[in-house]
């Protein structure tokens, strides 16, 4: 086997220190390595395999703050059994933790530039160590703009955190559900309608997505409607990821691995292949 | 209104961005100033209000009513329209719209726009524009809203 799948294919011992409730079915855990282990450091935008020993492996997105060597944040929606089986540890119990893998938020993309970002259910998980590091190195950035849409405001990830990044300077932080009771009071509509609430500088505005595919198409469709060229709209995708490495072809998409050559890509580089059928 | 005119605000109003000068002079003419206090009801579903609002502050919730339930199924800021069905002049309310916050509008009525329209079918066409657009973007998103794409089986539909 070669260095790079060796690599690749290394699963280090995660020990989990605590498992946060952050909606009815979605909870955030955090891991640190195990005694004699070392963590590799990792970019916005990345993903680990984690696994449930005896369950399953599975693809998660890293969403804590890339600047925290010691430790990796998760945020998991329980919708299956070996998700279930991951938000269902306690505290001290030992995962398998592989990777890094996959594209990074190609931040330096928008240095001195507007940051947008349209976040769509779980999708704000992955963005949000994006966010922490425009937040860290906020003089490298222009405007921070969170766009953020979920089905009900029971639903909704890190309320308490997008009260706190709206209060930050030159922030915007808009928050919508599909779906609102009467004690919402909040916006009501899909996240595309937040748009009209905005004020964008397309020349100047670099945009980072991630949601349902569904929303990014049509999240993509506005941006190009308001003049966003291809080449500043990024966004994250998802497919069956199994190997982490682009070996076992299960995450294939056109002439690309998600798992490597993703999950960030450009809509310039992907735009061929998102409407294809039958891939 | 502040100092501004009636056609200055209008001018400001994202609906008639690209409006001809005297096409916003002829919404001017029309345009009646109100203001709705928070959890005021503007109009119940069903009813037949002949008015056509453009938000200028605050925000407005569209609601449904069901036995023992009330559904939120959009809200409307400044910059954005509130009933455009009055414009048509056919059949009652379509939702309730209620106030989340102190409101501020500029409220048309249907009936005067179109007379307006019939007068001066340029003007007309410039308003029907609009309002289609209003429509499609609205059906878009009741669309997009209705593939419920965050829910765990999303767009399992059949």
């Amino acid at each position: 086997m070669s260095t790079l799948a060796t690599a690749a294919m290394t699963t280090i011992r995660g020990r989990v220190v605590s498992v946060e409730k952050e909606t009815h079915d979605t909870f955030t855990l955090t891991v640190t390595p195990a005694e004699g282990q070392a963590l590799e450091p990792f970019e916005p935008g990345q993903f680990n395999m984690l696994y449930v020993f005896g369950v399953g492996e599975l693809p998660i997105s890293i969403s804590g703050d890339p600047e925290d060597a010691e430790r990796l944040v998760y945020t998991v929606r329980s919708v299956g059994q070996a998700t279930h089986a991951l938000v269902s540890r306690r505290p001290g119990d030992v995962i398998g933790v592989r990777g890094p893998f996959g594209t990074s938020w190609p931040v330096q993309a928008a240095r001195r530039k507007d940051v947008l970002v349209v976040a769509g259910g779980i999708g704000l998980a992955p963005l949000r160590p994006l966010i922490y590091h425009v937040l860290r190195h906020r003089d490298d950035y222009v405007r921070l703009l969170v766009l953020y849409g979920a089905r009900s405001p029971r639903d909704l990830l890190y309320r308490k955190q997008l009260a706190e990044w709206a209060r930050a300077a030159d922030t915007q932080v808009l928050v919508t559900v599909d779906y609102g009771g009467l004690s919402w009071r909040g916006h009501v509509g899909v996240v595309t309608t937040l748009f009209r609430q905005l004020r964008l500088h397309p020349a100047e505005t670099v945009a980072f997505i991630c949601g349902p595919e569904i929303m990014m198409r049509y999240v993509i469709r506005q941006l190009e409607a308001r003049g966003l060229a291809p080449t500043d709209i990024y966004f994250s995708m998802e497919r069956n990821m199994k190997c982490g490495a682009g070996f076992c072809g299960h995450c294939q998409l056109g002439p690309y691995f998600v798992c490597k050559d993703g999950p960030v890509f450009s809509y310039q580089q992907m735009r061929p292949w998102l409407d294809r059928h039958e891939i | 209104m502040e100092s501004k005119s009636l056609e200055e605000v209008l001018r400001e109003h994202p609906f008639l961005e690209g409006f001809k000068p005297e096409h916003v002079r002829k919404m001017a003419e029309l345009a009646l100033e109100v203001q709705f206090g928070r959890d005021q009801i503007i109009f119940r579903e069903g009813q037949e209000s002949g008015l056509f609002f453009l938000i200028l502050s605050g925000k407005v919730a569209l609601e449904v009513s069901a036995p023992g339930r009330i559904f939120r199924v959009q809200t409307l800021e400044a910059g954005e329209e509130l009933g455009w069905s009055s414009v048509l002049g056919e059949g009652g309310k379509h939702f309730q719209a209620r106030s989340l916050e102190t409101v501020r509008a500029l409220a048309f009525e249907g009936s005067r726009l179109r007379q307006a329209c019939e007068q001066d079918p340029s003007f007309g066409y410039a308003l029907t524009r609009r309002l289609l657009k209003v429509v499609a973007e609205r059906l878009q998103a009741t669309r997009l809203q209705l593939l419920d794409v965050y829910a765990p089986r999303a767009a399992k539909l059949i």
